[in-house]
This record gives structure tokens, sequence and C-alpha cells, in this order.
């Protein structure tokens, strides 16, 4: 698919794609103004951008969780939410919560089948 | 160079690496030892991983790079939703730069410059709140201290998962691959507060599921232009409606 010199070329060029962004607010810093109508945009396209990026890994992931059951991946981040809330916003214990069940729900299904 | 270290600078440089031995670099820990195992599934030796983490240091651009990767997305494709994840860095350094150099005005640009590498989601929430309390004279010391060990742990995290993932039972390995997923999922959805954060999370999913169907190495781009503009009209609209 890749070779090793592909791979390091891509990921140069994202990391150069992604310092443009940190440069030009270094040297534009004082003469734009966060609060534009054009700052909305780029966050919600970033925001939009990630949060599509996440459904699409538990919705339709490649590689190892390719072999996990989408109810499984779905259900675990349910859980993993709700712990968080109830937890008053623990980080911790909410992904704790939502991997124990996922593990669980795993193994349950392999040693079933 | 700039001026000499005074006791002052020394101790804004140790509050800094204090502060974020803690809460900070465990999230980022979190969040990267899964991005570690990620690399490794998806092919990457530990010297790609570990520059990727340095040369990116943006785990949502790191994820989209893994993700269209894998789908033998476009070069030019890949490359630009990259940069589009981290479109936030914009703002993010336009609001510290000016605090930081309120205090530091002997500094060169090319300081600034690589100051502006290390900035991540983490250093930039912590340190925008920390400033405001902080004579401005040592605002630099402390956001190197803060910025090292966040970097420092991400890259320590990362390796861990990288080595773990062949290491572990299967079972673990499921587990890790999900972590970083997973810890998305709850920050995004538990800190959406604003209408126009919810409205761009709930366009931006939708969004790059139905054209994950019709043109999957398109799904993150398409999710974040028209999601993302989609949520940015809807936004606008209830905005001038009010």
């Amino acid at each position: 698919m890749h070779n090793a010199a592909d791979l390091w070329l891509l990921m140069l060029a994202c990391a150069a794609a992604t310092y443009m962004w940190r440069g030009l607010g270094v040297l534009l810093s004082g003469r734009l103004n966060p609060q534009s109508a054009m700052f909305e945009w780029i966050s919600c396209v970033a925001y939009a951008l990630v949060a599509g990026l996440i459904a699409r890994i538990i919705v339709a992931p490649s590689g190892l969780l390719s072999q996990t059951a989408l109810t499984d991946r779905l259900l675990a981040c349910a859980i993993a939410f709700v712990a968080y809330r109830v937890a008053r916003r623990n980080m911790f214990v909410g992904m704790v919560c939502g991997l124990a069940f996922f593990m669980g729900a795993v193994y349950v299904r392999s040693a079933i089948l | 160079m700039a001026e000499a270290a005074s006791p002052e600078h020394v101790l804004a440089f140790r509050t800094g690496i204090s502060e974020a031995l803690g809460v900070p670099a465990a999230v980022l820990g979190a969040g990267f030892i899964g991005y570690g195992s990620l690399a490794a599934d998806a092919g990457y030796s530990v010297w790609l991983t570990l520059s990727a983490t340095v040369a990116i240091w943006a785990l949502p651009g790191q994820l989209v790079l893994l993700e269209m990767q894998a789908g033998e997305a476009a070069v030019a494709a890949t490359v630009l939703a990259v940069s589009l994840s981290a479109a936030r860095f914009l703002p993010m350094t336009l609001t510290l730069m000016p605090m930081l150099r309120a205090g530091s005005r002997s500094r060169r640009l090319w300081q600034f410059l690589l100051a502006a590498q290390v900035v991540s989601m983490t250093t930039w929430a912590v340190t925008m709140r920390r400033f405001n309390d902080m004579d401005a004279g040592v605002r630099w010391h402390y956001f190197l201290g803060f910025s090292m060990v966040c970097l420092g742990a991400s890259v320590v995290f990362a390796l861990i998962g990288q080595l773990l993932i062949g290491a572990l039972p299967p079972l673990a390995r499921f587990g890790l691959a999900l972590l970083t997923p997973l810890y998305f999922f709850v920050t995004l959805v538990g800190e959406a507060q604003t209408r126009s954060a919810i409205t761009a999370l709930v366009c931006g999913a939708a969004t790059a599921l139905i054209l994950h169907a019709i043109a999957p190495a398109w799904s993150l781009l398409g999710a974040g232009f028209i999601g993302g503009t989609a949520a940015w009209v809807l936004q606008r609209q209830h905005a001038q409606r009010r």
C-alpha cells in the first residue's frame, strides 16, 4: 500500500499544513479579530471535521476495531458518556466504565461464538 | 539571548511543570496511549509515531492522517483534511501570543514561532486562564514548563501504546484501540455547550456517515466543509432571528 518513505513524507506534509495555522497566528496576532465571522466558520469546519472523524471511526472503523460489533462500540460510547456525567464530568470514570463494558462485550461474544 | 534566569523565572518554570504533571498530563496520556496503539495497528514504526506526535502535535489531525491513509485517500485530500482539523490553532495562537509577548519584549520572533509549535488545546486552555493572574514577565517560563511536560508525557504514552499493542492479549488490544475514539467522543459530546458547537457536531457526524457510503475517501473533508458550513449558516440564522 505505502512504503516507509511515502508515510514519512505524508506525515511531514501534514505537520507543515498544521504548522501553517500556528505560524499565521503568531504573525497576525494583534491584527485579526478572533471573534469575527470568518473565525466562527473556521471553528465550525474544524469541529464538524473532527466530529465526522469520530463518527466514522466508531461506526465504520478500519483495522482492529473493524473486528468488533457496531452495537458494542455504540453502547460503549453511551455508557462512557453517562458514567462521565454521573461522576460529575470525571473523564477517568467515563473511560473505565466504557472500556470495561466494551471488553466485556467483546469477550462474551467471542465466548458464545 | 533573553534576560538571565532569575529566581522568579525558575519558580514560574517549576510551577508550569508541576501544574502540568496532574490532570493535563493524564488526560493527554490517555489520548496518546490509544494513538500509539492505533498507529502501530496502521503499520507505523516507533520512530514515525514519535515524530508524528512531535511534528504534528495535534491528536485530531494525527487521527485524521491514520484514518485517511487506511482509506487510501488521495495525498492532497489527506493533507487538506489534516490542515482543516488544525484550523483552530489560528484563533488559539492569535489570542495567546499577545499575552506571551506582553512580558517578553526582548524575545525574538523565531522564539514565538517555536513556541507556537508546542501549543495544544490543553496548554492553550490552561495558560490563557493562568496568564490573567500572573506577572507578565514570568509567563514565558510558565508556558515552557507546562508545554514541555504535556509534549513529553504524550510522547512517552504514545510509545507505551505502540509497544503495548503487540504485547497485550487480544481482548486488551481491542480496548486500547477504542480508547482514543471513546475519549474524543466523551470530550466532544460532553463539552458541546454552545448551540453552534452542538450543531457543528451533529452536522459533521451526519455528513461523514452519509458520504462514507458514497465516497469514503472524501467523507472527512466533506464533513468539515459541508457539515461545518451548514452549522455555521444555521447558527447565524438563529443569531439574526433573536
